[in-house]
């Protein structure tokens, strides 16, 4: 590991001095550190000033909202989602999945859901990556995943997104301009080197998830070990049966792809859960999924878990529905 | 950049003038003389670095000492009380829960955490609590054993049966 490079530090007491801090060039926020600090140690990234949240007050609650809906703090630590009784199954199982117990208690949701992608040919010292004469995503200009390509292919590994993203999940940005309000799979775009859509000096806030009355979620990663691993390929499913029927289906896949992506399952909708429906839906996954070498692990065992996984929910929920 | 850090360090109150980019480990081995915080892997995986930050667990190698500014930190010097260490330290060495000691610190922090939260621990509660920490002598048996011995006695039964 290399030195932290040299950068300035901030610890602000209010979201307005923490937004102001933020629009230093080359400013970048801090919540947890787990995924930040790795990266910085690896001579990736050079911030010219870290601007630590966690001294922000009003961003740490789950609160349910007047409309039987959630509203959720972006310091929220992965321990308190996981422990608290009014997280949905997904989101539970998603935040008990990521990393290690000391890790959960540290990371936050926020810095969950930003965490920056990931490839075989990135997450390495700085000595290898210079061996290879860098990347597309960082300090190259050739990917070595996707030789010729013009774009980054590095994998978005959360796991928390697509539970959130199957729930219809909302967030709330602040910055410079404002507040806004987007759907989750907004804040991602298919671009390993840039695969969010936060604008500079903008800060995630708060995750909104609707009602979820009558939906049913799950969620579950392939990995090679049980602690401390990344998705090698995640899915997340929310479903609602009404009459015999599949009323309401939403499928999220991560680990796949350079963002956690919405599978379209629309031609499921008031379908019966069958085999020709495991079929219709495994296509689905099978054609927006896009899994590269960008981990160690072999591609067609993520390509495949990807579509088991997405079987295998589904028709538990479906079942637990019944 | 050095600016002044106050903090809590194993129950007292110290100041010390501390670099933006120093992490939290290096400042606790390097700048207090606490060696007993292990550094291991660097980068998060390993659990060897395991503190103590207001009762939770913290990995000290991804953590910049001034994120922990005002709060309670504790390492494994800071469980011994009146010269004895603590009922956990004692029971991980009459288990046999350490061999070459080097991941043995961390191990104790994250079990201390969770006795703190869970005086009566299930064996599965155990083990997740431990699973980010790694040790390549013991197997762990003798780890979970020796961290169900200093739990309250529904855990050592349990353990019997």
């Amino acid at each position: 590991m290399n030195l932290l490079p040299q950068f300035d530090f901030k610890r602000p007491q209010s979201l307005h001095e923490a937004l102001a801090a933020l629009t230093k060039e080359g400013a970048m926020a801090i919540a947890g550190g787990t995924d930040l600090l790795p990266n910085l140690r690896r001579g990736i990234g050079l911030p010219s000033q870290l601007v630590d949240l966690s001294a922000l007050a009003g961003l740490s609650a789950v609160e349910r909202q007047p409309d039987g809906g959630l509203r959720i703090g972006a310091l929220v630590s992965l321990e308190t989602l996981a422990e608290s009784p009014l997280a949905p199954d997904a989101v539970k199982q998603a935040a008990l999945g990521v990393a290690g117990p000391t890790h959960r208690a540290q990371a936050t949701l926020g810095g969950n859901l930003c965490q920056d992608t990931r490839c075989v040919f990135y997450n390495q010292s700085d000595w290898w990556r210079e061996g290879n004469g860098y990347c597309l995503k960082y300090r190259g200009d050739k990917c070595h995943v996707v030789a010729k390509s013009d774009r980054c292919y590095a994998t978005y590994h959360g796991d928390i997104a697509p539970a959130l993203m199957v729930l219809d999940a909302k967030v709330e940005i602040m910055g410079p301009k404002g507040t806004r309000s987007l759907a989750l799979a907004g804040l991602f775009q298919e671009q390993g080197a840039k695969h969010l859509t936060l604008e500079a000096g903008e800060l995630l806030t708060h995750i909104v998830i609707p009602p979820q009355a009558g939906w049913l979620s799950a969620y579950e990663k392939a990995r090679v070990r049980e602690a401390i691993e990344f998705p090698l390929a995640g899915v997340a499913v929310a479903l609602k049966k009404e009459g015999g029927k599949i009323a309401g289906l939403r499928v999220a896949i991560t680990g796949t792809n350079s963002a956690p992506l919405m599978v379209p399952v629309d031609e499921l909708i008031g379908q019966v859960w069958n085999a020709s429906a495991a079929e219709t839906l495994a296509k689905s996954v099978r054609k927006i999924s896009n899994v590269l070498k960008s981990t160690v692990s072999s591609v067609k065992y993520r390509r495949r878990m990807a579509l088991a996984l997405a079987r295998k929910l589904t028709e538990a929920l479906w079942i637990k529905a019944a | 950049m050095k600016t002044i850090l106050s903090l809590w360090v194993n129950g007292r109150l110290r100041e010390d003038a501390v670099d933006s980019a120093t992490l939290l480990v290096d400042f606790l081995r390097e700048q207090v003389g606490l060696t007993g915080t292990k550094q291991g892997c660097d980068g998060g995986e390993c659990g060897a670095c395991t503190v103590l930050v207001d009762d939770r667990p913290r990995l000290a190698c991804v953590t910049l000492a001034h994120q922990v500014a005002g709060r309670r930190v504790e390492t494994i010097e800071g469980l011994a009380e009146n010269g004895r260490i603590s009922r956990l330290q004692q029971a991980f060495h009459e288990k046999l829960g350490t061999q070459c000691g080097f991941c043995t610190p961390g191990m104790i922090m994250a079990a201390e955490a969770l006795l703190r939260k869970d005086p009566d621990p299930s064996v599965d509660d155990i083990k997740t609590a431990l699973s980010g920490n790694l040790c390549r002598c013991t197997g762990y048996v003798k780890i979970v054993e020796a961290v169900q011995a200093a739990a309250l006695p529904g855990c050592r039964q349990e353990a019997a049966q």
